[in-house]
């Protein structure tokens, strides 16, 4: 063997580089909040429908991650979090991602379609368009806000859930929709602060950098008050109840306390400690949503068991 | 006569390709359970054949 040839073929994309485009980790978020969705919405679905569909829905994320590196192959390039993804390392070419992506795209929209309705096909489709075109092309180099807005593509997934079952929206998909979307910025504003140099370097207009950490640290707190109230919101649904609540109590009174030690920390205190309360709230967000959800298909579990509190109020 | 052992792009393409018609094959057999579970709508199979017009015995015993 020469090393031309170890040089030519060494690099050549392998098929866990094009798993990687899907962004597995973002897809099993995606996973389990579209079959929660799924999972609490009124009536049934065949247990073989309501698994393609999900199966479809991530199918549809996966696609939309393709896309964003794709697009996004210069400036994960730059940033270390990201260089070693398969387009800026060269294993896939971003003229391929494009292509798997959009084939995805097509697939999964078109299968759901099929699947499950017209409806959560489209909700799919303007996801993926949400996510690639408006997030992606559109707002996260324009714009501080690009966390806030392109969160909303984050949290489609429990409406489209919601939809296979159901055929439509109701407050109930609107409630799970709002608690991703207000979680979104102060979770990824608390990865910022201490990944703050990586978006510097690649010119991403982050909150942390167009206007300082300590502004940051303001908005991570205004977003987990609304966060709490949007929370305990959705225990007074038909979706909410006892268990919901007392979850939502005690994550809500941690986030909150967290946001509010983030924010009276000085940078010279943060840098000191290598952000351990920053990277604290960051890993509590996670835990904030999974048992949240995890939450809600507690309360579902109980109904279908007939094991729910009777007469429990109801705001919306 | 021995054969010369494989190159190893081509044992890293063998896995790749490997990997690639598991997906296909699990492809296929979702459309196949989706196909039968669509058809189906929910009833058995007993109720399924009886709206088809060739009376078999197995079928008058299950019905009865």
């Amino acid at each position: 063997m020469s090393d031309a040839t170890a040089t030519e073929y060494g690099n050549e994309a392998q098929f866990e580089d094009y798993f990687a485009l899907l962004k597995p980790r973002v897809m099993s978020l995606v996973v389990f909040t579209a079959a929660v969705g799924l999972l609490v919405a009124p009536g049934s679905v065949d247990p073989v429908i309501a698994f393609a569909s999900i199966l479809f829905i991530a199918m549809g994320a996966g696609a939309s991650g393709a896309l964003n590196m794709w697009w996004d192959c210069d400036i994960d390039a730059i940033m270390k979090r990201t260089q070693n993804r398969p387009v800026p390392s060269g294993r896939i070419t971003a003229h391929n991602a494009m292509v798997f992506g959009l084939w995805l795209s097509v697939i999964s929209v078109g299968m759901l379609a099929i699947t499950a309705n017209f409806f959560a096909a489209g909700f799919l489709a303007f996801t993926i368009f949400f996510y690639s075109v408006v997030y992606t092309m559109g707002l996260k180099r324009r714009t501080p806000q690009n966390i806030v807005l392109g969160g909303a593509s984050g949290a489609f997934p429990p409406m489209i859930g919601w939809a296979v079952v159901t055929g439509g929206v109701s407050i109930e998909s609107l409630l799970m929709f709002a608690l991703i979307f207000v979680w979104t910025p102060p979770h990824f504003w608390s990865l910022s602060l201490f990944l703050n140099s990586d978006f510097t370097k690649a010119g991403v207009p982050m909150l942390t950098v167009t206007h300082g950490k300590p502004t940051t640290r303001r908005y991570i707190l205004g977003y987990t008050v609304l966060l709490t109230i949007v929370s305990l919101l959705a225990a007074f649904s038909s979706i909410g109840g006892p268990v919901y609540l007392a979850v939502a109590v005690v994550m809500n009174a941690q986030f909150l306390l967290g946001a509010w030690k983030l924010l009276n920390r000085s940078e010279a205190a943060a840098e000191a400690d290598f952000f351990t309360a920053e990277r604290k709230v960051f890993k509590l967000s996670l835990l904030y949503l999974a048992l949240h959800f995890t939450a809600l298909l507690v309360e579902a579990g109980l109904r279908a068991l007939d094991l729910n509190v009777a007469n429990w109020p109801q705001v919306v | 006569m021995e054969f010369r052992k494989d190159h190893e792009i081509h044992t890293r393409r063998f896995r790749s390709n490997v990997m690639l018609g598991l997906v296909l094959c699990g492809f296929v057999a979702l459309i196949f359970a989706i196909t039968i579970s669509k058809m189906m709508g929910g009833a058995t199979m007993v109720e399924m054949e009886a709206s088809d017009h060739v009376l078999r015995p197995q079928l008058l015993k299950d019905t009865q």
